[in-house]
């Protein structure tokens, strides 16, 4: 216990210690974050009414980023598979950087699913009368939260170990990571069922929207860790070898063949059969009587999506430059078709027929912009305690050895630069 | 980083003979850190401090349990404390009773599509009955004006404004509520906080609702209604006969819906949009007494249910008259209520 309590402790300290480039940018997380939390607390004392949800349009950006974090928690999936059931080792050093990535998502999620919520005080009547399994959004609750106990054992475990200076034994976490790939789809599938289960939301209720989920999630999730893994290469000691980039590069690949054909497929049955359901697609795509906010966006996504994809088929993408700009490309063109893409157009227009567009406001930016930012101090946060700890530099042994030194080191002076 | 991540072995004794000087030096840096840190934190929870006091949950509200988990004497304290809270905020006596289901009652509502004028007298009706909040404006009834030859709702105009009702080429579609016998929205809430009632109303408890607003995304009818923020009704307009589930004041953050009335209909009245209705165009009843006026309806008119493809079974329905429509005579004295 009071080995774990150290652990902790050092990991705790590890995180304040950094060159002025790590310590700028964990400012600048820390100062977004705080906005972040400025609005929100805006939000508890007036109510939604900071947003710009409506009766009409009643979910907004809160649900549409939570939607895209879903997908991108996939991400450990996608690393996962190929290692622990393809036995492909070029990812089985990265694997862990996945993982961690998973559990500051998930975290954002949640958050996200708090913001949104107009008690967030009653949270707790979750756990007195849970309408499972009745209730979709009692699944996702059991889903999402599952999924970060498992990657946090999972990941927790191995830097543990790591620590301690053992090596982990696979009985302790390789089942769990078996778990966690089912538990990793499950998320995605259960997530999508919220939305297509509805009768009265025509958009929604459609079968392909959790394949289509899945898709997506598998192309913005590895995209964006194939960035992170440049990141870490250049700032820490860690290394990664190319070779991991271009097995996820093949991920990508075919994941965003797979989204766009997906696309294509329920384009052409709204557009094709034309029928009275096809309004909110043909209020995301075109604008329906004048009303066309979301048009350049859904095109701008369409086209970043098409563009990642042609570049991904190029031979020339293998290059990192090339490879980056797919990988850009795909997340944020993947955000807008399943953030605000996805989300609003059901709304629009209502069941009864009105036509009312959804504006964020600047409050409701804010929060989303503080919970990103939160999340990103977390990831980067894990980041760098793991990468020393599992390199072996940090040790409970060289801890224990240290403070016989000279005890005064608590205050973090042994880990800083000097 | 790269450079911090040295093992620290031999990063610990180069600092022994500058231990003191720099153990002050980081004292004061990272004490000023942490003000400034603190003090961040404090500027960004600022607004938490003008929070309205009614607004903080007491100790007993937040104990509160689920409606249908409360004894007797739960619910005595519970209404006794909100009926004191509005005393406190409105100034007015009110009584707050919790009028059961009635035995062998399913209640449903027919509207008469040839009739209705448009008028929105039942949409004011209804707010001040049920305590709607004035501003922001809620309103449980949506009215439609329709272009005749078409019942699109998309074609539907919510917010015609003429001099006067009714325009001779629209016809009306006011639009509620339609207590569904498969409530979508009962399915998907995820803490139990809106259920069927035995009489067919789907109620709301608005102490239990976290306010994820899914009801609202999976009603095929839009009858759902969200306080984005604090509720106002004017002390004077207060309806001081209140019950539990349904016209009690509600607050910022829950869901509210129509009722059908369920603090008059249970007692024995009509809702209060039909009381209101100057053309007879809406009629209520108990679907299972077969002389009721909503059975005769179901029974020899020709009837409308919206949507009924969403598979929700409504208990709302729209009806069309053979004779006596707006659309054939001027609506006289001698033929309002002359149909059903």
């Amino acid at each position: 216990m009071k080995k774990y309590a150290t652990f902790l402790w050092d990991c705790f300290r590890l995180s304040f210690v950094g060159d002025w480039r790590y310590h700028l940018w964990m400012t600048v997380l820390t100062v977004v974050t705080l906005a972040g939390l400025h609005a929100y607390c805006h939000q508890l004392v007036h109510g939604l009414v900071t947003t710009g949800m409506t009766d009409q349009v009643s979910w907004g950006m809160y649900i549409a980023n939570f939607t895209y974090l879903v997908g991108l928690a996939a991400a450990a999936a996608m690393l996962v598979i190929p290692v622990y059931v393809y036995r492909n080792m070029h990812l089985h050093d990265v694997v862990i950087f996945g993982e961690l990535l998973a559990v500051s998502v998930i975290i954002m999620c949640l958050l996200f699913v708090m913001a949104d919520l107009g008690r967030p005080d009653r949270f707790m009547h979750l756990l007195w009368r849970f309408n499972f399994p009745i209730s979709m959004l009692t699944w996702d609750v059991i889903a999402l939260n599952g999924y970060l106990l498992l990657n946090l054992h999972i990941c927790g475990y191995l830097i543990y170990c790591a620590y301690c200076g053992r090596k982990p034994s696979p009985v302790f976490y390789v089942p769990f990571v078996f778990v966690a790939i089912v538990w990793a789809i499950s998320i995605h599938t259960v997530t999508a069922f919220l939305y297509v289960g509805l009768g009265g939301r025509p958009f929604w209720n459609s079968a392909i929207i959790a394949p289509r989920f899945l898709a997506s999630a598998f192309a913005a999730g590895p995209a964006f860790i194939i960035l992170t893994l440049q990141v870490v290469r250049q700032f820490t000691r860690h290394t990664v070898h190319n070779d991991a980039l271009l097995t996820l590069r093949q991920i990508v690949q075919v994941a965003m063949i797979i989204n766009m054909f997906l696309l294509a497929c329920e384009v052409f049955t709204e557009f094709y059969t034309d029928s009275a359901h096809v309004a909110s697609a043909r209020y995301l795509y075109f604008g329906l009587h004048g009303k066309t906010t979301l048009v350049p966006w859904i095109w701008t996504a369409i086209g970043m999506n098409v563009a990642a994809t042609v570049l991904l088929m190029l031979p020339a993408s293998r290059g990192l430059k090339l490879l980056n700009v797919a990988c850009i490309l795909s997340i944020v063109g993947i955000w807008i078709e399943k953030g605000m893409g996805l989300i609003v157009p059901a709304f629009v227009p209502t069941p009864l027929g009105e036509i009312v567009e959804y504006q964020p406001t600047i409050h409701e930016t804010a929060v989303c912009l503080g919970i990103w930012a939160f999340g990103l101090l977390l990831y980067t946060i894990f980041v760098r305690v793991s990468v020393p700890v599992l390199a072996g530099e940090v040790t409970y042994e060289k801890r224990l050895s240290q403070s016989s030194v000279n005890s005064s080191l608590a205050t973090g002076g042994a880990l800083a630069k000097e | 980083m790269r450079d911090a991540d040295q093992p620290q072995s031999s990063g610990a004794s180069p600092q022994g003979p500058r231990a003191a000087n720099l153990t002050r030096r980081a004292f004061i840096t990272k004490g000023a850190a942490a003000v400034a840190g603190a003090s961040a934190v404090a500027a960004a929870v600022a607004p938490l401090a003008t929070i309205d006091r009614e607004d903080i949950p007491s100790i007993g509200e937040f104990l509160q349990k689920h409606y249908k988990e409360m004894t007797a004497e739960d619910k005595e304290q519970v209404f006794a404390r909100i009926r004191l809270e509005v005393e406190k905020r409105h100034g007015v006596k009110v009584t707050l009773t919790d009028p059961p289901a009635l035995n062998g009652v399913e209640y449903v509502y027919g509207l008469n599509i040839s009739r209705c004028i448009g008028c929105r007298r039942c949409v004011h009706a209804c707010v001040k009955e049920n305590n709607l909040s004035r501003s922001p404006e809620l309103q449980y009834i949506r009215v439609l004006e329709m272009k005749k030859g078409s019942i699109d709702v998309e074609s539907a105009d919510h917010y015609y404004d003429p001099a006067t009702v009714p325009d001779p080429d629209k016809y009306y579609m006011p639009v509620q509520c339609h207590q569904c016998a498969k409530p979508p929205c009962v399915k998907v809430c995820p803490v139990e906080a809106t259920w069927q009632e035995p009489d067919g109303i789907t109620v709301i408890d608005y102490d239990w609702c976290i306010g994820c607003r899914y009801c609202a995304a999976a009603c095929p009818y839009w009858a759902r209604r969200f306080n984005f923020t604090d509720p106002q009704v004017p002390d004077g307009e207060i309806n001081p006969d209140m019950t539990y589930l349904s016209n009690r004041p509600r607050q910022k953050g829950v869901m509210e819906k129509c009722t059908f009335c369920l603090q008059r209909t249970r007692v024995g009245r009509m809702p209060a949009c039909l009381e209101v209705c100057p053309t007879g165009s809406r009629k209520f009843g108990n679907v299972l007494d077969p002389d009721s006026e909503v059975a005769y309806i179901l029974r020899h008119k020709r009837v409308y249910v919206l949507k009924e493809d969403v598979g929700t079974i409504p208990r709302f329905f729209y009806y069309f008259d053979e004779r006596g429509s707006r659309y054939h005579d001027p609506i006289g004295a001698e033929d309002t209520g002359g149909d059903a």
